[in-house]
């Protein structure tokens, strides 16, 4: 049973990305998605902790929300893999279910 | 009577309404000719990130609001040394130009003022 997490919420301002990566099992996925693509970006103090749980974990990010708040591909940590709408829907698919860290 | 007026944003764009409101807020106090002074601290540094692009989400992108606010004479922009810092952003990654303060600055600023929004 494999886990598809996500997060919604900026790193800097709400614990829930640091909640999801105490329960999530090695194998299982973080999906970044709306505030939660904070989290991805390259050079901010979350980086370290973000690129040491993705030993374990399989890391994404949404496209469309690091867009809008202004970050493409280039501004994310290397080996998160961005994915736009239908790659969400294909993730939710591929895993066995959602948590949704709100 | 005019007032020193200090909006506090600290809060990412879209994710909340927030930044939204705090704009509508802004352009009221410019209409009364209140003395403004706009300061982004914590996520709030992120609603003058440059390049933002909502297509996708079809959210409206407010964020050219930040250039029009010199045509509304505010023009008092500041931001937090620190904020910068932890989100590794420059003053070249912003929509407008910004003043940088340090936090102790930033103490100053909001002593300064005689009424503080916070968004």
């Amino acid at each position: 049973m494999s886990i598809l997490h996500t997060v919604n919420k900026s790193p800097f301002e709400k614990n829930n990305l640091e909640s999801c990566l105490r329960y999530a099992k090695p194998g299982s996925a973080v999906l970044l998605i709306e505030d939660g693509i904070y989290a991805a970006l390259v050079g901010t103090t979350f980086e370290k902790e973000v690129a040491a749980a993705m030993e374990e974990l399989n890391f994404y990010c949404l496209g469309p929300d690091m867009k809008a708040r202004g970050f493409s591909a280039g501004d994310k940590i290397e080996g998160i893999k961005m994915v736009d709408y239908a790659g969400f829907v294909d993730l939710t698919v591929e895993y066995d279910k959602v948590q949704a860290w709100l | 009577m005019i007032k020193k007026c200090l909006y506090v944003n600290r809060r990412a764009p879209y994710g909340t309404s927030y930044a939204l409101e705090a704009i509508d807020a802004v352009l009221i106090g410019a209409a009364f000719d209140q003395d403004i002074s706009l300061l982004f601290i914590d996520d709030g540094l992120y609603q003058l990130k440059k390049d933002q692009d909502t297509t996708e989400v079809e959210i409206k992108n407010f964020s050219p609001a930040y250039r029009a606010f010199e045509m509304y004479d505010v023009e008092k922009i500041y931001v937090s040394e620190e904020a910068m810092a932890a989100r590794s952003l420059k003053k070249r990654d912003l929509v407008v130009d910004v003043e940088v303060l340090s936090d102790s600055k930033i103490k100053d600023l909001m002593d300064e003022h005689d009424v503080i929004f916070s968004f």
